[in-house]
């Protein structure tokens, strides 16, 4: 409950968030807290510099950008949910940043902190893999884009680097024509995911033409469940039998492995169903 | 006395009357332990073995020592010299009870994750908290036993070496002809229920300030707690001060649930490190400490019997149930199983009884009073096997229930006690009034005959409890060292409002609105104008403390009687002020009158404290004290009937509805009832469906956090639907029962009973609890054929 001692400094533009990050090799970023606050106060996480982005307004924001939809790391939750662009043309983003935690959280936790917290149990990273979304990381040498496929790389580990700061996330906005659901089991309402399943399907002549589907809590980081993908596109039954191939969830308190890979099943099923329906 | 005005406001006794207590509360204004701080104060911070047993090898507390604002710190052997005594039992169940001792902290072995081997006090808490980081403890770990059925096996290990078993006691009760019941019955039944080991989880952790007055060396405590006064006896006992040179104050207190129901190492620490230091130490429980540190409930496997005649008649119910003490035993923790060992056979009548309860040790958290203390295990044994009894026969388990109330009150049960009153079926008939069994049982059938994945259950729990314990002989008897009675004070004070002081200790119940209520009728004040103070041995008289739902049916019972004593003296001297005979006067709300003349009890307050004009002989002054100890217990009953909707592919249970159908007697607030029931309620689902502490095999628990631990939120429940019968106690003037334990003892078995309804056709025969969704669908694959 107590954390051990840090100092505290607010950020006032990406590039300054930069210099605090680089003066102190613990330098730990806050883009919301929700994550990063108990884990200080269970002294797991023991930075000794806290940089503050909740004040640089140049990071929240959601913009058109042609094919895609650019979203500023530190736009919070209920931003995402009730902005009119998001709503419109990628509302799978929406519709998942409002069955975030509860009121409080979504109206701190933004979608940057989410993503570079690499928390395998949070809902957005598998709806970015699953739209294959392209996120910016910035550094005092330069910028670089990194699809989410390859941005998530282990259970609290992610592309972003000692001194990086992820400035930008890009959606595809999706067409009239593309199906999505994202479902999560919890045990109460703001839990954290038992098992989660983003699906996104693009249909064309009656079947799908192309399906992306990613797990939530499947294994230590956001999952593609290809088979399934691919059972999907090629029209066979029951394409979720195949959801938990290849994965490696965790056991714990809430469910063990064998009980994940099932919920994941019953899930994916329900969440293919209604993104065919929608 | 021309002035006197007339009372002719309605009494308030039954009346949704605001809480008092509230507006300060939710205004953020409550003074609760962590808003005190006193002068010069330092901190304690207590360093816990992370192992569930081990050896203490060395502790090391050079480094912590050397840190800047580091006061001071010490092992358990260093500490040894300033216990007077162990931590208190005060109920040993048997003669033969072993009772190992319990120190603040240990010195030898490390018993449970959570218990203390060193202390820190620096200048402030995040010092101490460093600190405690630096204290290098080595310990040899030692193979544990945390599961209860596995603590008696051979070669299980041992929690206290030179006990030789992990046996603490063997408790028996037995009446009737058991034996001879079963072997004539025409069917018996036999069911084994695990009541798994749950947190109470108050939402204020405990916490603590103590300060030794310089000069004089008596001692303040400051602790969150229920029990004050059992606090001040037993402390004294543990840091050796007289009783009367330690005074206990309990604050503002943020729920108990039981586990403040409890005199705890940290308490008895800060009590010897303020007299040793000569600066007020204080200690904040930190949230996932609360989890190691503070009491457990249940953690209990039951095994539970019935023979029956094939009308469904229950002839005789046997129990042989196996508790887990955890590592020590606490204030109460041998006697939480008795506190339900008479009621296993629930609201029916039964002709034979027996209960053979075996306390074992664990290298566990101790277990102690949990909502409910062991009639929730009672009323969840009886209530799921009278279901299983009901469908064994092919009997609807309403009808099975109807056949086997008790009807006729007082009724002295097989087990030896005699239940005041009740109306078993009249709650019942209104539950199911409520539910509207018909159609839902219509819905249900038409779910199942579908295949929907989400089918419905519907389940009942029709309940008695014992709560108020009381006589004091009785306790007496049954081995528990303190009293049933309480006590209460009313002060008339001369300007015309009074103080009620009460020897219970309210922490969320709303005494202070209750028994502002109880003496508004009795004295005709207004509510307002009648402060009650508690929660301070120095202030309030010696009472027995809030637990076991006791404070209305003992406490308020002894302020009715302080008021009786109030009437009583203010009539004589009305009379001598009025100059008429006593037998002349009226009284009503307030008032004494005779014919013209009248005068009130305020006014009597500044004649009795003038004292200018007095009868011959009386003393000044308008103040009495009572001390109640109640004939019996108290016994409320009720129905309650759950709804839920079980997905089977998942194994999710939601539950739909929830009916609460409680006779708790007469009502002082139904405002405050109905958030008691509300309360118990959601504790008692909590423990049907989310709550579980979960140990892997070297006893450390696995989920010994609130992401882990899943206390249900406003979310997961349904609104309550909540209606009462009124069966008026015969044993106190006001005609009260008890009410905050209620809902917990019913609703763990409605829940469950609704479960196993919902996966019967499944080929589920049983279920434990929680009802997870992984335990419910392990259930469902393992019924398929």
């Amino acid at each position: 409950m107590i954390p051990t001692a840090f100092d505290y400094e607010v950020a006032e533009s990406p590039q300054h968030a930069l210099e605090l990050l680089g003066s102190r090799e613990d330098a730990k970023l806050l883009a919301g807290g929700h994550s990063l606050i108990p884990l200080l106060k269970l002294r797991f996480a023991r930075p000794s510099l806290l940089v503050d982005l909740g004040r640089i307004d140049g990071l929240s924001y959601v913009r058109d950008a042609g094919e895609w939809l650019a979203i500023g790391a530190m736009t919070r939750y209920k931003t995402l949910r009730e902005d009119p662009l998001v709503q419109e043309n990628c509302p799978i983003v929406s519709h998942t940043a409002g069955l975030i935690g509860d009121a409080q959280v979504r109206h701190r936790g933004t979608i940057g902190g989410s993503l570079a917290h690499g928390d395998p149990a949070s809902d957005l990273p598998a709806v970015m893999v699953a739209l294959g979304a392209e996120l910016t990381i910035v550094s005092a040498t330069g910028e670089r884009t990194v699809p989410a496929s390859e941005f998530f790389r282990g259970v609290f580990e992610t592309a972003v680097g000692e001194g990086e700061l992820l400035t930008e996330v890009r959606v595809p906005k999706l067409g009239s024509w593309t199906g999505w659901s994202y479902r999560k089991f919890t045990r109460r309402a703001q839990d954290w995911a038992t098992v989660g399943v983003a699906a996104i399907v693009r249909r064309e002549n009656g079947g799908v033409d192309e399906a992306r589907v990613a797990l939530t809590n499947m294994g230590a980081t956001p999952l593609r469940a290809t088979a399934t993908e691919q059972a999907l596109v090629a029209g066979e039954d029951d394409p979720a039998l195949k959801i938990a191939d290849g994965t490696d969830p965790p056991t714990d308190t809430q469910a063990s492995a064998e009980f994940r890979a099932h919920l994941a099943r019953v899930i994916g099923r329900r969440s293919i169903e209604e993104a065919l329906d929608r | 006395m021309a002035t006197t005005e007339t009372r002719t406001r309605a009494r308030v006794v039954g009346t949704p009357v605001p809480r008092k207590e509230d507006r300060k509360l939710v205004t953020g204004n409550g003074q609760f332990i962590d808003n005190i701080n006193l002068t010069g104060q330092v901190w304690l911070t207590v360093v816990r073995s992370p192992y569930a047993h081990a050896r203490i090898v060395r502790v090391g507390l050079d480094a912590a020592r050397k840190l800047e604002g580091v006061v001071a710190a010490f092992s358990g052997a260093e500490l040894a010299a300033d216990w007077a005594g162990s931590l208190p039992c005060a109920w040993p169940v048997t003669e033969e009870i072993r009772m190992p001792p319990h120190y603040p902290l240990a010195f030898d072995k490390a018993r449970h994750v959570g218990d203390g081997v060193a202390v820190v006090v620096a200048e402030t808490r995040a010092i101490a908290k460093d600190a405690a980081e630096l204290v290098e403890v080595e310990y040899e770990p030692l193979a544990a036993v945390a599961d209860v059925a596995q603590a008696l096996d051979p070669g299980a290990p041992l929690v206290h070496d030179d006990l030789g078993t992990n046996e603490c006691y063997v408790w028996k009760l037995e009446a009737g002809e058991v034996e001879q019941a079963f072997a004539d019955a025409a069917h018996t039944l036999k069911r084994r229920y695990r009541q798994q080991r749950v947190v109470p989880a108050a939402m204020e952790p405990r916490g603590a300030l103590a300060q030794e007055l310089p000069g004089t060396g008596e001692l303040t405590l400051w602790t969150s707690t229920q029990i004050p006064h059992v606090a001040r006896l037993t402390l004294a006992g543990v840091v050796g001060v007289p009783e009367a040179r330690l005074r206990v104050i309990a604050p503002d207190v943020g729920g108990g649930f039981g586990s403040k129901l409890d005199v705890y190492a940290e308490e008895a620490l800060c009590l010897a490190l303020a007299r040793r230091l000569k600066r007020p130490v204080k200690w904040i429980e930190e949230r996932s400490e609360a989890f190691g540190a503070t009491i457990h409930g249940r953690d209990v496997v039951q095994e539970i019997e019935l023979a029956a005649t094939a009308e469904g008649k229950i002839t005789a119910v046997r129990v042989h149930l196996t508790a887990a003490m955890g590592a020590y035993l606490q204030l109460i923790t041998p006697g939480i199983p008795l506190l339900g060992a008479w009621v296993y056979a629930g609201c029916y009548g039964v002709s034979a009884y027996s209960l053979e309860c075996t306390g074992v040790f664990t290298h566990t958290t101790p277990t102690d009073a949990c909502r409910g203390a062991g009639r929730p295990e009672a009323t969840y044994a009886i209530e799921r096997a009278v279901d299983a009894l009901a469908a064994e026969l092919g009997i609807d388990s309403v009808e099975l229930r109807r056949r086997n109330f008790i009807t006729e009150f007082p009724a002295t049960i097989a087990s030896g006690l005699t239940i005041d009153s009740g109306d078993y079926n009249a709650s019942l008939d209104r539950a199911l009034e409520l539910l509207d069994l018909d159609a839902l049982r219509a819905e249900q059938a038409e779910r199942r005959v579908r295949g929907d994945v989400e089918q419905l259950g519907i389940g009942l729990a029709t309940y008695v409890e014992m709560c108020g314990l009381a006589p004091s002989g009785v306790l007496g008897a049954i081995r528990y060292v303190a009293g049933g009675w309480d006590a209460a004070t009313i002060r008339c004070l001369p300007s015309g409002t009074v103080q009620v002081l009460t020897g219970t200790s309210p922490h969320g119940q709303g005494h202070e609105t209750s028994w502002s209520q109880i003496a508004a009728d009795e004295l005709g004040y207004e509510v307002d104008e009648i402060e009650v103070l508690h929660g301070d041995t120095t202030v309030s008289p010696l009472g027995m403390d809030t637990y076991g739902s006791r404070s209305l049916a003992v406490g308020g019972i002894a302020l009715h009687q302080a008021a009786q004593k109030i009437i009583a003296k203010a009539r004589t001297l009305a009379a001598h002020q009025l100059d008429v005979g006593e037998d002349e006067l009226e009284y009503d709300l307030g008032t004494f009158s005779a014919g013209e003349k009248a005068v009130t009890i305020k006014e009597l307050a500044f004649a009795a404290w003038s004292a200018h004009n007095l009868p011959a002989g009386m003393e000044p002054g308008l103040e009495a004290t009572a001390v109640y100890d109640p004939p019996n217990f108290s016994w409320p009953g009720g129905a309650h009937a759950a709804v839920v909707e079980i997905d089977t592919e998942t194994g999710d249970t939601r539950l739909l509805r929830y009916v609460a159908v409680d006779d708790v007697g007469k009502v002082v607030n139904p405002t405050i009832v109905d958030g008691q029931i509300h309360g118990g309620v959601a504790h008692g689902i909590a423990q049907a469906l989310f709550e579980e502490v979960v140990y892997d095999d070297d006893g450390t628990p696995l989920n010994a956090s609130f992401a882990g631990y899943l206390v249900p939120s406003a979310a997961e429940l349904p609104t309550f639907e909540l209606d009462r019968t009124e069966t008026a106690s015969p044993t106190n003037p006001l005609g009260v029962k008890g009410v905050g334990e209620t809902g917990a003892i019913a609703s763990p078995a409605a829940v469950m009973n609704a479960v196993a309804d919902a996966l019967a056709p499944f080929g589920v025969t049983d279920i434990d609890m929680p009802a997870t969704p992984e335990r419910v669908w392990r259930a469902i694959q393992e019924a398929r054929p």
